[in-house]
């Protein structure tokens, strides 16, 4: 217990538990441990930054010096871990060893790809830092259309925040709609149509299974070896926790690292928040859930052991093309959806047999019922 | 009156509309708006963030 609290990761997750627990403890000496730079971002904000008329360097709220100032934390930038080793209490890295009192693993998600042919499969890129966002811009520059694969949250953002600045956008997706795994039938189509009357070109039911060079630009080639152009490819078609090291540890892993709900992962003083963190089964890669297990695992940490709570938690999707707001039901929940849709949106319900709602989804004008509905959400945790 | 945006999620709020869902009236200005108040879209505290006017 002796020792700092040495928070791997410098995202939104690890630098809120270091704020959360430095408002309450002013003197516990807090290490931060990142890979990049150590400056502060928001990642949510990437995928409006052309709207919001932001370069990437704008993106970056606060420098890594301002930000130890702001936290009174050590932030060891460009430090990669390489192993934790939770019987000597000691994290690996490749500037050394570095010795924990409590160790909290923020370590994020990695980027899903799919298996891809073809010369050009090495120019498809992921977004999913500041860093890769800088690369991703640097490849736009004065270029004329962008090939996304994935019409998740995240390639769905993207896209139109690549319309708002006039670039041309295709979306790829082997499912039939848009936020598949999000919307219901009719308010899928529904927000399909919204974002391409915005210009998105939807190429739905499609699956992209090689990439070639072609002077300099891309070709994409489907299963029937149909193809289509683009300057820039992005891949935006899923994220996996990232259970490298812990498992390597024999820390307990199912998709995520696996925490309860105090964040307390399978061994004595090691901890876990964010998209890397299993908590009682759940994996929630959105900002409120991360301000929730943040605020109790500083409470925790300084003392007081909290467990976290899990409101109704809506999640608002950013493509003003069509306004969204999700509130997914939990993974396995028996229930059907039941849709209403009108001219100008959809409400749709996820309702279990006594007709009460476990979630929902709105789109268009029917966002304006997202607090309502909320409020009559079952907590989760 | 002015607008300012939450730099984590990119929420506005706008001082003539306030936040009447969590008890801010329309028309509060941001500097009166409680410390206790958060980000209705992520979360994120009052004092923790930079609202930046747009």
């Amino acid at each position: 217990m002796n020792g700092p609290v040495v928070i791997l990761g410098s995202g939104l997750a690890g630098i809120t538990v270091a704020r959360e627990l430095r408002k309450l403890d002013p003197t516990v000496a807090l290490r931060i441990v990142t890979a990049d730079d150590g400056a502060f971002y928001s990642k949510p904000m990437l995928s409006n930054a052309l709207a919001g008329g932001k370069t990437a360097d704008q993106l970056a709220i606060a420098g890594r010096e301002a930000l130890a100032g702001q936290l009174q934390a050590e932030i060891l930038a460009g430090t990669r871990v390489t192993a934790i080793r939770p019987a000597e209490r000691v994290v690996a890295t490749n500037r050394g060893d570095i010795a924990y009192g409590r160790l909290v693993l923020a370590l994020g998600a990695r980027p899903l790809r799919l298996p891809l042919a073809g010369d050009g499969a090495g120019d498809v890129l992921s977004v999913n830092s500041l860093d890769d966002y800088r690369r991703f811009r640097e490849r736009l520059a004065g270029r004329g259309n962008v090939a996304i694969l994935g019409a998740g949250l995240i390639g769905c953002e993207f896209a139109n925040d690549l319309r708002t600045a006039g670039i041309g956008v295709q979306v790829f997706d082997i499912a039939p709609q848009p936020l598949g795994r999000l919307l219901p039938p009719q308010a899928g189509a529904f927000y399909r149509d919204g974002l391409a009357a915005a210009g998105v070109e939807f190429r739905l039911g499609t699956g992209i299974a090689r990439i070639e060079r072609a002077g300099d630009s891309l070709l994409l080639l489907d299963g029937g070896n149909r193809a289509y152009a683009a300057d820039v490819i992005v891949s935006a078609v899923g994220l996996q926790p990232e259970t490298t090291l812990a498992a390597a540890a024999g820390l307990a892993c199912g998709r995520g690292i696996v925490v309860d709900r105090r964040l307390a992962a399978s061994m004595a003083d090691i901890y876990a928040v964010g998209d890397c963190a299993e908590v009682a089964g759940l994996g929630l890669p959105f900002v409120m859930p991360i301000m929730q297990q943040a605020r109790a695992l500083a409470r925790t940490l300084a003392g007081t052991p909290t467990e976290v709570a899990y409101p109704a938690m809506p999640v608002v999707v950013k493509t003003p093309a069509c306004p969204a707001v999700v509130c997914p039901p939990p993974a396995g929940a028996e229930g059907r959806w039941r849709e209403e849709a009108a001219a100008d949106g959809v409400r749709a319900l996820f309702e279990i047999s006594a007709g009460r709602a476990l979630g929902f989804a709105l789109v268009g004008k029917a966002i304006a019922g997202k607090q309502e509905l909320a409020a009559g959400m079952p907590a989760w945790l | 009156m002015k607008k300012f945006q939450c730099v984590v999620c990119g929420w506005v709020y706008d001082e003539a509309a306030g936040d009447p869902e969590h008890g801010i009236a329309p028309g509060t200005a941001w500097a009166d708006v409680p410390e206790s108040w958060s980000c209705p879209d992520c979360g994120v505290a009052k004092a923790d963030f930079e609202m930046v006017e747009v």
